[in-house]
């Protein structure tokens, strides 16, 4: 499986990712810098956790209209998988690859740490290898995490099977509607959650329940 | 031009000896600028000029010392090529005034310090003192300046694993906000600050100049009064997103060989950038003031040389090399500009719309700062053993002390920084110390910071002893090897012969115990005059520390892991409550002796516990501090929700016994087949060992003493901190 870590100023989880695609893939991927025009051809696209562009603005809107996005949203459109992980999920949203907005914490705080997971949808590729109902633990770590979309999407994405990752029962961290951590695109080929899956991919660090999300990639994509 | 008054003098905080000094090396009157950038070169702030004289005696060698202090921060070798480069600063006085921005920059600013030698930031650090809890400013200060840490550390995508947060009515017009940064190089790609050479291009990076921070280091060089909060405009404003950019950016130049010196620009910016570039290298230095990138219009030569604007460097480099640096910051998106040369004239020469606006020799300003052997009293320490009630409750009073604010879980804290960033953290906050694996090894760094105010404030001497036993302590039980320390010296005003006198014997606390513990002080910083209204906070001389794990996966964590392993206590247990917890939380009294260190007893014990570990013999291990051995045990509880049983200890008073603060002590948990062979080596090794009882359950029993349930416990723990933040809880005032 070929990847692209997309690099924005102040990405801060690029290297936690091509980390974990390194040891899963034995591949390194392939670093792409936001003011390129163009990506080369991968199977999957990681946009990283981070402060993208310092997030002043709207958390990612700013990165959402970067010359690399471009390229991302085309590629997306053909097909190619993308993978949005926190900050990642915040400009896939901005960008319009994802419905909803990620809004501050119901708390106003940033709020880092383990949270429960449960995989609610197996049939995609980022999830194949998890069971239906597993439940999980990935580390949160954002200020404006808290899920948001009007009724009727939120209907929608639950009646296509589109939500993949709920926060467990009093898991929520965020005030996220429904306990939403994780959806997929209507092609079902773009993913975006707030937790960290490449936090969990080292025993020495806490758990690998994050390893399965790569592993259905890999076994999907190569 | 201004002419230069007494009452400017004063303003500058100069004294009028140090004015008379600054003439007579300048062989005429300072013009404006000039008496600008002597005020703050020559500030306590920068010069150290109470404190140098004590500072000599700590020790700061040793083989694994690669660089000791007067850097921007310390290096140590850890083998295989590797080093760690760390260093403890504070930012008291901005974040009283401001707690989200003077936190925020105290971070930016200490990460700088460690970006600068080279070395990629990897962990952070805070030790934060406030005052006490029902005073009207404390909620609004701790939830400033904790998401101060958190806004820039989280942006920078630094993992802050831990630190102290402590409250005390001593700091209720002067909070400490003190914070560690350690990062990581390669031995061979070290950058220092020496300006050698001359005719070589200076190099302004980063940010633009600004009119923030002016006499930044004049104000943390005085004491506070009712007008504090006045004195905000001195406050700089904190942008992570440039700092991270100019992280990348000098990291990328720094894989060049274009650099010769580098150096942040921190407190009195370009002033002391230059001045400590130009007197460290033997050179002088040119600078052209119409190139520095500002921010505003119309600044003077004066606003310049005094801004402490924020996230900006200056580097010297090889003559040649200015296009390459020049592409490696355009594509950051950062300022770049040439603004001077070295010289070999010995002198700062500051230009400006053509003139010369000032010309100093650079050793006048730096070397030629006053040092002052100001007079001292030492203080007879705090002595005898206080009354207690013995008849109380050993369990009710646990409740309490787990819910009191210096005991009560920091999870509201610890939760707003971004801790897992890197995916190197091993051990988060929680801990003993924390574990953050060195990148693409098996070795990892533990990290501390401790000091027990209350102690120091006893006795100056015994209680910076116990900082640094302490923080060895911490290390050690991780299964760290505890290499060196950083200081970070808050004290009162020093031109008090009292709080000279604690001064002048903490320090020699901390020589003793670095000395003892083969533990040298490798980068430290000073801040003095925290005092409000001529009420000095209590000595506050906090140590980070830096240990080695070289096998991360022999490390023992607080955390009981299994039911059935028996509990052993390690150390000797005589029940010292003076300045303990207890007293001042159960009995309301601050008083009696501080526990005395015995730093041969440290010494053993810890190497005792640290083969434990290394063996593969106990991956369970605490150290005892505050709140001593039921607390301790209590902490061991709590993170897995298994219980223990203990027995009856010998000794005088179940009390004191339980809740004394003894020194050299640590709690270990081991497989039940394996404890007559701990004990039995403990026993060879001198190290005094007791079988104290078995894990399991979900309660604390006390033989004699009854039992308390895990929940009660949990529940008393975790909610006095976010009942407290948010406002639902009148505590107890300490």
């Amino acid at each position: 499986m070929k990847s692209a870590v997309v690099v924005f100023p102040a990405s801060n989880c690029d290297r936690d990712a091509a980390v974990a695609l390194e040891q899963l893939t034995g591949e390194k991927p392939h670093m792409a810098w936001h003011a390129d025009a163009e990506l080369p051809d991968v199977d999957l696209i990681v946009l990283p956790g981070g402060f993208a562009y310092g997030d002043y603005l709207r958390c990612g809107a700013m990165a959402a209209q970067s010359r690399i996005m471009r390229d991302v949203k085309k590629k997306a459109d053909e097909g190619v998988t993308v993978l949005g992980i926190c900050n990642g999920f915040q400009v896939l949203t901005e960008t319009g690859l994802l419905p909803g907005a990620l809004m501050r914490n119901a708390q106003l705080k940033f709020v880092c740490k383990p949270v429960g997971l449960e995989v609610e949808e197996t049939q995609s590729v980022f999830t194949r290898k998890y069971d239906k109902g597993q439940r999980l633990s990935f580390p949160v770590a954002h200020g404006d995490g808290n899920y948001f979309a009007d009724e009727e999407t939120l209907d929608r994405l639950e009646g296509e099977g589109r939500v993949v990752f709920r926060y467990a029962p009093g898991e929520n961290p965020n005030g996220s509607a429904r306990n939403i951590a994780g959806i997929l695109s209507e092609k079902r080929n773009v993913l975006g959650l707030m937790p960290h899956p490449e936090r969990v991919c080292d025993p020495m660090l806490g758990g690998t329940d994050g390893v399965a999300l790569f592993q259905s990639l890999i076994e999907t994509l190569s | 031009m201004t002419e230069i008054t007494p009452q400017i003098v004063r303003e500058h905080g100069l004294s009028v000896e140090e004015y008379g000094r600054i003439k007579q090396l300048l062989n005429r009157d300072p013009n404006l600028v000039e008496l600008g950038v002597f005020s703050v070169m020559w500030s306590e702030h920068c010069s150290y000029k109470s404190t140098r004289a004590h500072l000599r005696r700590l020790p700061t060698k040793a083989p694994w010392v690669l660089q000791g202090p007067g850097e921007n921060a310390g290096v140590i070798d850890i083998g295989d090529g590797d080093v760690a480069v760390f260093k403890m600063e504070s930012h008291n006085h901005p974040s009283f005034i401001e707690p989200y921005q003077g936190a925020a920059t105290g971070v930016g600013g200490i990460m700088r310090d460690v970006f600068t030698m080279g070395a990629r930031p990897v962990a952070m650090m805070n030790a934060l003192r406030f005052g006490a809890p029902d005073h009207p400013k404390t909620r609004h200060l701790v939830s400033g300046v904790v998401s101060g840490i958190g806004g820039y550390g989280n942006c920078m995508g630094v993992p802050t694993v831990g630190g102290e947060v402590n409250f005390h009515r001593s700091y209720n017009g002067n909070i400490l906000v003190n914070a560690m940064c350690v990062g990581l190089a390669r031995a061979d790609k070290i950058f220092k600050s020496a300006a050698e050479g001359a005719g070589n291009p200076v190099v302004y990076i980063g940010s633009k100049t600004g009119r923030d921070g002016i006499h930044g280091a004049t104000m943390a060089s005085a004491e506070f009064n009712e007008d504090s909060e006045e004195k905000r405009p001195t406050v700089q404003v904190g942008d992570p997103f440039t700092e991270k950019l100019l992280l990348e950016a000098c990291l990328e130049l720094m894989a060049t060989d274009a650099i010769i010196a580098i150096q942040d620009m921190g407190a009195a910016g370009l002033t002391s950038s230059s001045a400590e570039m130009g007197s460290k290298g033997g050179s002088g230095i040119e600078l052209d003031l119409d190139r520095v990138p500002q921010r505003e219009e119309n600044m003077t030569a004066y606003d310049m040389m005094l801004s402490e604007s924020q996230e900006r460097m200056l580097a010297v480099l090889k003559p040649g090399r200015e296009g390459e640096a020049e592409r490696i910051f355009k594509k950051w998106e950062l300022d770049f500009a040439v603004i001077g040369r070295t010289t070999d004239s010995g002198r700062l020469i500051v230009k400006h719309k053509g003139q010369v606006v000032a010309d100093m020799p650079v050793h006048a300003l730096s070397e030629e700062a006053p040092v002052y052997n100001r007079p001292f009293e030492r203080r007879t320490p705090a002595g005898g053993t206080p009354a207690y009630d013995r008849a109380r409750s050993v369990l009710d009073s646990l409740a309490r002390l787990m819910a009191s604010p210096d005991i009560a879980s920091r999870r509201w804290v610890w939760e707003q920084y971004d801790n897992t960033v890197m995916a190197d953290t091993v051990q988060r906050p929680g801990g003993d110390a924390a574990v953050v694996r060195v990148h693409n090894t098996d070795k990892a760094l533990a990290i501390t910071t401790d000091v027990t105010p209350r102690y120091c404030k006893a006795d100056p001497f015994e209680g910076a002893k116990q900082a640094v036993a302490e923080a060895w302590r911490n290390l050690s039980a991780v299964g760290a090897t505890p290499l060196a320390v950083t200081d970070n010296l808050n004290f009162g005003n020093p031109e008090k012969p009292e709080i000279m006198g604690e001064i002048a014997s903490a320090v020699d606390g901390i020589a003793e115990a670095c000395r003892v513990l083969d533990f040298p002080v490798v980068s430290g910083n000073c801040s003095l005059y925290n005092e409000t209204n001529r009420e000095a906070i209590l000595p506050t001389p906090a140590i980070g520390a830096v240990g080695l794990l070289k096998n991360v996966h022999r490390m023992a964590t607080i955390a009981f892991k299994r039911e059935g392993d028996a509990i052993l206590l390690i150390g000797e247990t005589k029940g010292h409550l003076g300045q303990s917890i207890y007293l001042r939380e159960i009995e309301g009294k601050e008083e009696g002796a501080a526990p005395p260190v015995d730093l041969a007893t440290e010494k053993k014990n810890g190497d005792f516990i640290r083969s434990l570990i290394e063996a593969g013999r106990a991956d369970t291990v605490h150290d005892l501090s505050d709140g001593g051995l039921l607390v301790a045990l209590a902490e061991m509880v709590l993170p897995a929700r298994i219980g223990a049983a203990i027995a009856r200890l010998a000794g005088s008073d179940a009390i004191a016994v339980l809740y004394g603060e003894d020194q050299a002590r640590y709690l270990v948990a081991v497989r039940e087949p394996d404890a007559d062979r701990v004990l039995a080596s403990a026993k060879a090794a001198g190290v005094g060992a007791t079988l104290l009882g078995r894990t399991g359950g979900d309660k604390i029993a006390i033989e004699g003493a009854g039992e308390i349930a895990i929940a009660a416990l949990a529940r008393a723990h975790e909610g006095w901190f976010p009942r407290y933040m948010g406002g639902t809880e009148l505590p107890l005032s300490n």
